[in-house]
């Protein structure tokens, strides 16, 4: 016993001590990314290494806010990062974003129009970001346990539905969508109004199974639920034909929605900003463009790679959703000082019970 | 009256044990479909097993996870027992202040440890770039007091006079620690040993706060669940599951006989005495 | 050389830089906001809620850890009169479990309590029927048990180990039933295990988080939640999610304080009954 412990405490002493050193070792030529987890083709990486001899550390976030603590800390050591919107405008506001070369993206032409549009809303002149990919909120439902087609937010105030209703667990979303729901914007500054979504979530208690998180979609195709709030990303899944359940719709109501981009920025504090871009230039490519959207199932912006997909995508409403659902939809912003009163208001509905 | 007792004791052990493995058992049951989430079975497929084989990454986490666990464990093994022996020999009123103080890690909600470990590594300018370093002292702080905690009642449990008595007998004081006293409290140190193991392995949020550029297993895991845990963690699992059940039944079944041997060779002694 | 000496390098070193320096940022977060010294983070706390969820996460913390001994103490007794090696495979065993990810396992779980899983099934077999298990607040308390039953297993189990089949033939001998004999003999002997059973599993369990999340639909959220949101989410920095980690600081120390003091009490008696 006694031997088998030393041998294993010297192998790992010796691992360890290589680790070390690999860790020492030459870094200019690695690119660190900080990125959601499996989003992204492992095999893109592998053929961006092989492309240019560069090297790819990846590592994984679970959620904006944890990822905007990092990017603060003063020896932040990742290159590309790839945050949702209002995250971004808020990293511009505290001035923490490399402004991007775009003579180093030839590959950005290929980013449709509409979408270099919306993303001007939350970065002025698209000088700091490069769209990822994108999608909208909406509802998905189980036919089965509806009586009718949902198309309204109300769906998930009603009583039919008590105990059946799932939130996701996001301050800006779920107060987002009951704001649309009483008719007013998602990036309201009314005290007031928000005080009136507050109210209204929290006569939803009983009505709500819970705010729930990445698991919304597990509890959706396990028949755990009626109704549910999802991303269009992940509805993608629950309603796929292998993984998700087949009785399963995903809808934008008709009332509006968010529509949400996840873009791809370069921290100021990083010192391979050339090859960054050279990186970003690579994810625009319209064939790896494809094969990414095609490995994660989210939405491309990247116009040119959806002119190579074939129909199953494209004509699927719920991954390319037509002009009218994307009209109805406002892209969320950073509040500022204002986000405090979002904060109160989640606190009630959240704590109080 | 004796046997009624054996069984009920058996099954009060099993009981714990299905409480314990049921999840296990799930997780295991995934592993041999293929699907993005445990909610749905997919039919019987072995290609979890082949996808987990192929995902470089997820390897590459594993050796991050046992190096940091395996050093930060024995660093706080062994940091934890000298203190503990240390602490337990001081004065009640000094001896509870460095107690509590010891506690904090614990208390402390894991981010609220992991931002302020952050921070205290960019203050005293250990370089994020040093993932491993950060990551494995990280755990060594968290992880002492478990030990500490686990081998201080068997500190106070053993006898202060055995101490004395070897010291008596003409031990210097280190051979009287590491002869009598060491031998004394070894459960206590051996299952705080394990208990900072396992705790290395389980933790997410604090690594995720001081690691950069490195990765453990948790920090995959937890990084996938956005886009569906994929079953392949399960098969990944179940297969780590059953590799340390081998060893540990190995390695315990060496020591069963070995236990036997001794108790024979004692009975011979006896005899021949 | 006296053996508090031993302590030294750990009091003087580690604990310091590990440990007070980082409570020490802390601290500076729930009195300064911008380098201004302010009140307004304490003065926060008149706010009713914080204490609501306070009191909600105390409470839960002390059923997990009263379920936890419950549950754990007879394990590790039964685990303590076995044979040596036989106890150390099934101790490890026990904790074995939590080498899986936490999350997976979590997962697992819901899988198992979901409206038409094992559990549900093998409850309506014994005529309870249409009972939602999952996200309700015994969903949280069971996870927490699940979590932290080991480490309430482990220090009692090696303090028992010291427990001889002599003294409980001793007490017998001397009249003791079996109800007195574990009173007088095998509790006292255990107590330094289960009081450190206790700061290992009630202390952390005040402050998790991710369970009341996942199995409660954070329809029961706790402590642990709140002060990640005030640290993840806030607007206004970490000054109010550091001010309330000072406030449970505050309360466990208080608590463990209650505990040593009740030790204490029992200690001289503990003496008494080995000598």
């Amino acid at each position: 016993m006694k031997r088998i412990v030393a041998i294993l405490l010297t192998l790992v002493m010796l691992a360890a001590s290589l680790s070390f050193l690999t860790a020492c070792g030459d870094n200019s030529k690695t690119l660190y990314v900080l990125n959601w987890g499996d989003y992204i083709d492992p095999d893109l990486i592998k053929q961006f290494e092989q492309q240019t001899g560069y090297k790819i550390n990846y590592t994984t976030l679970t959620s904006n806010e944890e990822m905007l603590i990092k990017l603060r800390s003063p020896d932040c050591i990742y290159d590309l990062c790839f945050p949702s919107d209002y995250v971004i405008e808020k990293l511009i506001a505290e001035d923490m974003l490399a402004e991007i070369n775009k003579d180093n993206i030839p590959n950005l032409k290929n980013i449709d129009e509409r979408f270099i549009e919306i993303s001007n809303q939350f970065d002025p002149g698209n000088k700091y970001s490069v769209p990822y990919m994108w999608g909208t909120v909406g509802i998905v439902y189980n036919k089965e346990m509806v009586d009718e087609p949902v198309d309204s937010w109300n769906a998930l105030w009603d009583e039919k539905y008590a105990g059946q209703v799932l939130m996701y667990n996001s301050m800006r979303d779920s107060i987002g969508i009951t704001l649309i729901k009483l008719g007013y914007d998602i990036n309201t500054r009314n005290a007031d109004q928000v005080a009136e979504a507050r109210d209204e979530l929290i006569a939803q208690k009983n009505i709500r199974k819970g705010f729930f998180d990445d698991a919304i979609k597990d509890d959706m195709i396990g028949n755990q639920g009626a109704l549910a709030v999802v991303y269009s990303g992940d509805a993608m899944l629950c309603i796929d034909e292998e993984e998700g359940n087949p009785n399963l719709e995903y809808v934008v109501p008709k009332e509006g929605s968010n529509v949400w981009f996840d873009n791809i920025i370069i921290p100021k504090t990083s010192s391979k900003q050339a090859m960054a871009e050279e990186f970003i230039n690579f994810l625009c490519d319209a064939e790896v463009a494809k094969q990414n959207t095609e490995y994660i199932g989210y939405s491309t912006p990247n116009k040119a790679a959806l002119e190579l997909m074939d129909e199953s995508w494209t004509e699927n409403p719920v991954y390319n959703p037509p002009q009218d659902v994307l009209d109805r939809c406002t892209i969320f912003h950073d509040l500022g000082d204002f986000l405090s009163v979002f904060e109160e208001a989640w606190n009630k509905v959240y704590f109080e019970n | 009256m004796k046997k009624l007792g054996s069984i009920f004791k058996w099954a009060y052990l099993a009981l714990t044990l299905v409480f314990l493995y049921a999840p296990i058992a799930v997780l295991i049951i995934f592993s041999f479909t293929d699907s993005r989430t445990m909610s749905k079975w997919n039919g019987f497929t072995l290609t979890a097993y082949r996808e987990m084989l192929n995902d470089s990454a997820l390897m590459d986490a594993l050796k991050v996870t046992l190096v940091v666990a395996i050093v930060s464990a024995v660093a706080a093994t062994i940091i934890g027992t000298t203190a503990a022996i240390g602490i337990n020999s001081m004065k009640r009123r000094r001896r509870l202040l460095v107690e509590n103080i010891s506690q904090l890690p614990m208390i402390n909600p894991d981010l609220v440890t992991g931002i302020s470990l952050m921070m205290l590594f960019s203050f005293i300018g250990l370089s994020s770039r040093l993932g491993y370093l950060r990551l494995i002292l990280a755990h060594t702080a968290f992880n002492i007091p478990y030990v500490m905690f686990s081998v201080l009642p068997k500190l106070r449990q053993s006898s202060n006079l055995l101490y004395e008595a070897a010291m008596d007998l003409g031990c210097r004081p280190t051979q009287a620690l590491w002869k009598v006293v060491l031998p004394d409290i070894m459960p206590g140190v051996i299952s705080g040993f394990i208990m900072a193991f396992t705790l290395s392995i389980d933790d997410f949020v604090i690594s995720w706060f001081v690691a950069d550029g490195v990765q453990n297993l948790s920090i995959y895991i937890y990084g996938l669940a956005k886009r569906g845990i994929s079953t392949k963690i399960n098969a990944f699992s179940a297969l780590m599951f059953v590799v340390v059940v081998t060893l540990l039944l190995i390695v315990n079944i060496r020591s069963m006989r070995q236990e036997k041997l001794d108790a024979a060779q004692r009975k011979k002694v006896a005899k021949n005495g | 050389m006296k053996r508090n000496v031993l302590a030294y390098p750990y009091i003087a070193v580690w604990l310091p830089i590990f440990v007070v320096v980082p409570m020490l940022f802390i601290a500076y977060y729930a009195f300064f906001d911008n380098g201004q010294f302010t009140l307004e983070f304490v003065k926060s706390l008149r706010e009713p809620m914080y204490w609501n969820v306070i009191l909600r996460s105390a409470w839960l913390a002390v059923r997990a850890t009263l379920i936890c001994i419950l549950i754990g103490f007879p394990v590790a007794y039964m685990l303590s009169k076995m044979k040596k090696s036989a106890a150390t495979l099934l101790s490890i065993f026990y904790i074995l479990p939590m080498w899986m990810n936490a999350l997976l396992r979590t997962y697992a779980w819901k899988v198992l309590l979901a409206d038409g899983g094992i559990v549900s099934v093998i409850l309506e077999f014994f005529g309870i029927h249409g009972v939602s298990l999952l996200y309700t607040e015994g969903a949280v308390l069971l996870g927490t048990v699940y979590n932290f039953l080991p480490f309430m297993i482990m220090p009692i189990y090696t303090t028992l180990m010291k427990l001889d089949k002599s003294y409980i033939e001793a007490a017998s001998d001397l009249g003791a039933n079996g109800f007195q004999t574990f009173i007088k003999v095998v509790l006292p002997l255990a107590k330094p295990g289960i009081v450190s059973g206790i700061t290992m599993v009630l202390v952390p369990s005040m402050s998790t988080f991710a369970i009341s999340k996942l199995l409660g639909g954070a329809n029961h959220a706790l402590l642990g939640d709140l002060i990640e949101q005030k640290f993840l989410l806030s607007s206004t920095g970490y000054g109010m999610g550091s001010i309330l980690s000072l406030i449970l600081l505050v309360l466990v120390l208080i608590s463990t304080a209650i505990m040593r003091r009740v030790e204490k009490d029992n200690g001289e008696a503990e003496g008494g009954m080995l000598w």
